[in-house]
């Protein structure tokens, strides 16, 4: 596994709120919101979700899933991205948090 | 807020006026529309050198009334070359490009929408120091779904000229000729994030954006409705079925009875041209060498474009992505993603075109794995060939009561056996040389739109001529190649009896080869000749034979008695079904994949996989029937 990466960009923000709840992107269900924390991920797939928004501190919310509950659509930043599990598996977000920036 | 004003930092300095621009922008900026809106039909599309990245450059008229040549490069996110997209905008974009001049300035779109995430782009467009003009695009749906923005205040804080437009509605293109005719200066120094993260680029962006007054458009209403129909849990599949029927449908009902009658067409003035020539090489050339191989490349033009004009409405609305979503699961357990789905569906149709819409695949992996696998789908060019063998060698029996013939049945399996093959093939990319490790599946969503007949038009007559001239030039010269091998040694002045010419030798040579699977020089011969197209090897063996094979199909299906075991045609079949008899279609992987490579590779694997499953159908076949 020496080629993931981790990103990790909440540092100095944890302890902000004691009450949230941690998982990954998949724990989630439809309908439902969360904080971006970081994603376990090679750093060129990474890099990829980042352009597209998913940039830890910014909400992301389940939109809607395909048939079977796979791939499902989130919205974050405005952009509604397609994936599947095996990959959204692997991003961390944090529920009841408050976005850390962004609008 | 203005909409056609173009806010600059500063006076633009006078000087020379730019002779290349590039276009840049992030995937579903619009970058595409505004490139077309600019240029409209005075394009061409290329590759450029040893990638399969297409692009295409094209000519418009500046203020002052000079011609500058645009390029549009592919959609990127950053510029950080990691994917080969990537590489190749920057590449551009730093004149290290063989071929390419280094651009002397940069049209930048934009999704007005999506500003902060574009700002970062910008960012790092901005940073290499070229003329640049920033278009915030989608100006209208901005306002439409309440959004804003200043673009003086965005102006002053990216030192570049900017501009609010919408390439659909034409709004605010002419800041664009302004800022051709003016030789814009280079970006004024500011405050740009030059390193760090993603994550500070973006902060940065949020910054600007405040700064700018920036508001984001609210979410399209639209969009979420129809979503909630096109990805329901039971009406999305659904639908569908039924735009996947409708697709299948436009092809085989539609397109191919277009082409019969091209065909025909094409086939009745070759016979009118050949009666006003003197018989003799020249008019064989001309009748059976060029207006053969033109009638070749013409006949797949009212597929192709049927299937861009249905697949250009798809994409241009948005329910390309969501059928992406619907297909995805059924698709990833084959290795690929829901995008293949329509590619691999037109492939039952033809090869040719299907292949061409392998261009919506954003993954190049995927896209490769699906031209490799698509034409074990079985053709409409099969048809024929299975039907002559078929009819000839299975006697019409009942299985199963009413509900099908043998014969019925026997080209079922030949459909199921593609099928199967295609799907085993794709494993086996998937698991080796196409892994894809390092892109998985991440599929924008673009909002529903209307498509415009203009966009819809740009698409079938840029399909058309890539597939003309690119691929057509092949195909033209494989069957001048054919032409000149059933044409030659000359005979006294007269083309030789098929048995004695080229073509015949080369089938003779290949025996040992082709014995093993029950074939013999004849049936190698019209092996041969099917490469032009598969469905020509009923000509052959019927001018093999004497044969009319229109008038006389049951002489000739007696006569094939005399060739071939029911073993030998049930290896005829299964080759037929697996082996790589198209040249059209190799023509259009060279042109897709940009060389020989993979259309070589294909090639290959194919004609070996036809190989070992003919020889083994044949032995098995040996084996029970005598």
């Amino acid at each position: 596994m020496e080629l993931k990466m981790i990103f990790n960009f909440m540092s100095g923000r944890r302890s902000r709120n004691r009450h949230r709840r941690r998982g990954t992107l998949s724990d989630l269900r439809v309908g439902e919101s969360a904080v971006l924390s970081g994603m376990q991920l090679s750093a060129p797939i990474a890099e990829h979700l980042m352009n597209l928004g998913f940039i830890p501190g910014l909400v992301v919310k389940v939109l809607r899933s395909g048939p079977g509950g796979d791939p499902r659509v989130y919205r974050v930043d405005g952009t509604e991205v397609a994936m599947r599990r095996d990959l959204s598996r692997h991003i961390q977000v944090e529920v009841a948090g408050s976005p850390a920036f962004g609008d | 807020m203005s909409c056609h004003e173009v806010a600059r930092p500063r006076d633009a300095a006078s000087g020379s006026s730019f002779r290349t621009i590039a276009v840049v922008g992030p995937p579903n900026s619009g970058k595409t529309t505004l490139f077309n809106r600019l240029t409209r039909l005075r394009q061409k599309v290329g590759n450029f050198p040893g990638v399969t990245v297409e692009h295409h450059t094209g000519h418009m008229r500046d203020g002052n009334g000079g011609e500058v040549a645009l390029i549009d490069l592919p959609g990127v996110y950053s510029l950080s070359p990691k994917s080969e997209d990537e590489k190749v905008a920057v590449d551009v974009l730093t004149g290290n490009m063989p071929g390419t001049p280094r651009p002397d300035a940069i049209l930048l779109v934009l999704n007005s929408a999506n500003l902060h995430s574009h700002l970062v782009l910008a960012a790092r467009v901005i940073a290499l120091g070229i003329p640049t003009l920033v278009l915030l695009n989608m100006a209208d749906e901005l306002r439409k779904q309440g959004g804003q923005v200043d673009v003086l205040p965005l102006a002053r804080q990216l030192g570049t000229p900017v501009a609010l437009v919408s390439a659909t509605t034409g709004e605010g293109m002419v800041a664009v000729h302004n800022f051709l005719a003016s030789a814009a200066a280079s970006p004024e120094p500011v405050e740009l994030p030059v390193m760090g993260s993603t994550r500070g680029y973006r902060e940065w962006a949020v910054r600007v954006g405040a700064n700018a007054r920036y508001r984001r458009p609210a979410a399209p209403v639209w969009t979420a409705r129809l979503d909630a129909i096109f990805l329901h849990r039971v009406w999305g599949p659904v639908i569908f079925a039924l735009v996947v029927i409708s697709v299948f449908q436009t092809i085989f009902a539609l397109g191919q009875p277009l082409s019969s009658l091209l065909q025909r067409y094409l086939d009745t003035t070759g016979a009118q041209l050949g009666r006003h020539l003197p018989a003799g090489m020249f008019q064989s050339l001309l009748v059976n060498g060029v207006w053969k191989g033109t009638g070749s490349v013409l006949v797949f033009l009212p597929q192709i474009l049927l299937l861009f004009l249905v697949i250009g409405i798809l994409e241009d609305s948005g329910y390309l992505s969501r059928a992406a979503v619907i297909a995805d699961r059924t698709m990833s357990r084959v290795g690929l993603n829901g995008k293949s789905f329509i590619p691999l569906l037109s492939a039952y149709a033809c090869a040719v075109p299907a292949i061409m819409a392998t261009r919506t695949i954003e993954s190049k992996r995927d896209r490769i794995a699906t031209i490799l696998v698509a034409p074990f789908m079985t053709c409409s060019a099969r048809l024929p060939v299975y039907t002559m063998v078929i009819a000839a060698f299975i006697p019409d029996h009942r299985l199963f009561g009413v509900f099908l013939g043998s014969r019925a049945a026997a080209m079922l399996g030949l459909y199921v056996l593609g099928f199967l093959m295609a799907v085993i093939t794709a494993r086996l990319l998937k698991s080796t040389i196409l892994k894809s490790k390092d892109a998985p599946f991440i599929l924008e969503m673009p909002p529903y739109r209307w498509p415009t007949p203009s966009s819809l038009g740009l698409r079938l007559v840029d399909r058309g001529k890539a597939f003309l001239y690119r691929a057509g030039t092949v195909i033209m010269l494989i069957s001048l190649l054919l032409w000149a091998a059933t044409n030659f040694p000359m005979h006294h002045g007269q083309p030789p009896q098929v048995k004695d010419s080229v073509v015949a030798k080369v089938g003779h040579a290949i025996e040992p080869a082709i014995r093993p699977l029950g074939f013999d020089w004849k049936i190698g011969v019209g092996l041969l000749t099917s490469i032009a197209a598969r469905e020509v090897i009923i000509a052959t063996l019927g001018t093999l034979h004497g044969v009319d094979p229109e008038s006389h199909a049951s002489d000739l299906q007696a006569a094939l008695h005399h060739e071939l075991t029911p073993a030998g045609a049930a290896a005829l079949l299964i080759f037929f079904a697996f082996a790589m008899q198209c040249m059209s279609t190799l023509a259009v992987v060279r042109r897709e994949t940009n060389g020989w490579k993979w259309p070589a590779l294909q090639f290959g694997y194919m004609t070996v996989v036809a190989w070992v499953a003919a020889f083994a159908a044949y032995n098995t076949v040996s084996h029970f029937v005598h």
